[in-house]
């Protein structure tokens, strides 16, 4: 099982936890089997048409996975998987 | 195609943009009285409604961070908290960071930044370039987690740093009440009936609130009445409008007091953004996603008002250019030719 680091502003959805496992080959997977764990989280990260929304950044191993397959991009059980905000916070 | 504009002989510029030709001593002397811009491709939607924004990237440093980086280090000076041969150390994602570099460096004050790691790389080298010290913090925990940083490094050694903590600061707010809120009045003339801008610190909205209302605290009601003051906040804690807090999920800054607004506006991400692809488009302006979703703000609140048939004179901030934001703009030390 991959492990996804959750951000403070999302970690409602998950009863305060900082890390998840979750079971998926690919992000995308990945993404589906968060959101039926802890529903509500995916349409933070994802918009109305399923891709990542533009002020988001997934990594996969402090790999950007804009530069990578995307959503398609493969994961490892061993790999940490981030969701950081583009920024967010005082000036 | 719009109207071109006449070309004035220059001594009627002169008259007409006397800030444009002036001479001064340092270039903290640059900083304050910008422009005031129309948003004429905006208002065109509101009629009856003008909608204006205050240029603050037109400050010396980039945005409207110079104006209270340089009132909080000269009220400190002054006070005897911030000694020669002290560091000054604050939290923040750039802007601030540039204001405080720029100013130490004008000014001979050392400047040590705590910031999250995943600020963009321009802003780390803008910084960098004025000699500031930059100290990372954990990405994952945003600003929130550069403030407990910083906090600790000052308990660590009291003498070595002065803090001025932005976000606590009465001189961040004031310098927009004696500086941003004036001069707004001043430029419309007295007209301004609504201003809305977004919380970071809070101290551009604090500030500048209480100079509007105080100003017109007796005009007729007819011409306006007391200025309506409003706050924009991203709509949600997991958001993309850098410099932006989302109260409810954020440490509150010590200056943020709600009883000086009229009401908060909830901004989505992409409403914002959507307006600064808008207005670089149709008004050449250029700027960041905070100044974005300001003018969205401004523009929803312009709307409301033409939709109910009334007058008004709605009036936000561009806080800093949209420049500011690209990636990959690095600074050539060395030129290669």
């Amino acid at each position: 099982m991959a492990t996804v680091r959750i951000p403070p502003p999302l970690r409602k959805y998950t009863g305060g936890a900082e890390d998840v496992e979750v079971q998926g080959g690919t992000v995308r997977e990945l993404l589906d089997a968060l959101e039926g764990a802890h529903p509500g989280i995916k349409e933070r990260i994802c918009d109305d048409s399923g891709a990542v929304r533009r002020f988001v950044n997934v990594f996969v191993a402090d790999e950007d996975i804009r530069f990578l397959d995307e959503l398609d991009t493969a994961v490892s059980d061993k790999d940490e998987v981030s969701i950081i905000p583009a920024i967010a916070g005082g000036r | 195609m719009g109207v071109v504009p006449s070309e004035a002989p220059a001594l009627a510029q002169l008259r007409a943009h006397p800030r444009r030709l002036r001479r001064v001593e340092g270039i903290t002397d640059l900083i304050g009285d910008t422009p005031l811009v129309r948003l004429n491709s905006l208002d065109k939607e509101t009629p009856g409604v003008e909608i204006w924004a205050k240029c603050e990237f037109a400050n010396p440093g980039g945005s409207v961070k110079d104006r209270p980086a340089l009132r909080m280090i000269t009220d400190a000076m002054k006070r005897g908290d911030l000694r020669p041969g002290m560091n000054l150390i604050d939290s923040t994602s750039g802007n601030t960071g540039i204001a405080y570099s720029m100013v130490g460096a004008a000014l001979g004050i050392k400047v040590s930044l705590v910031m999250p790691s995943n600020v963009t790389i321009p802003r780390k080298q803008v910084t960098e370039a004025y000699g500031t010290e930059i100290i990372y913090s954990d990405p994952m925990l945003g600003s929130d987690g550069a403030i407990v940083k910083v906090r600790e490094i000052v308990e660590a050694e009291p003498d070595r740093y002065y803090y001025p903590d932005q976000y606590s600061n009465a001189s961040n707010p004031l310098a927009h009440e004696r500086g941003t809120g004036p001069e707004i009045w001043a430029q419309t003339r007295g007209r301004v009936t609504h201003f809305v801008t977004g919380i970071g610190t809070s101290g551009t909205v604090m500030g500048t609130s209480r100079a509007l209302k105080a100003h017109s605290k007796d005009r007729d009601p007819a011409l306006g009445g007391v200025v309506r003051c409003m706050g924009m906040e991203p709509d949600d804690a997991f958001h993309g409008l850098e410099g932006l807090k989302h109260l409810a999920s954020s440490l509150v800054p010590g200056i943020y007091d709600a009883k000086v607004l009229d009401e908060t506006i909830f901004m989505p991400t992409d409403e914002g953004w959507d307006m600064s692809e808008r207005i670089a488009d149709q008004e050449g302006l250029l700027v960041g996603h905070s100044a974005g979703g300001n003018v969205a703000a401004a523009f929803r609140v312009a709307k409301a008002l033409a939709d109910e048939g009334k007058p008004g004179c709605v009036v936000t901030v561009l806080c800093d250019r949209g420049d500011r934001y690209f990636a990959p703009l690095e600074w050539e030390r060395n030129y290669l030719w």
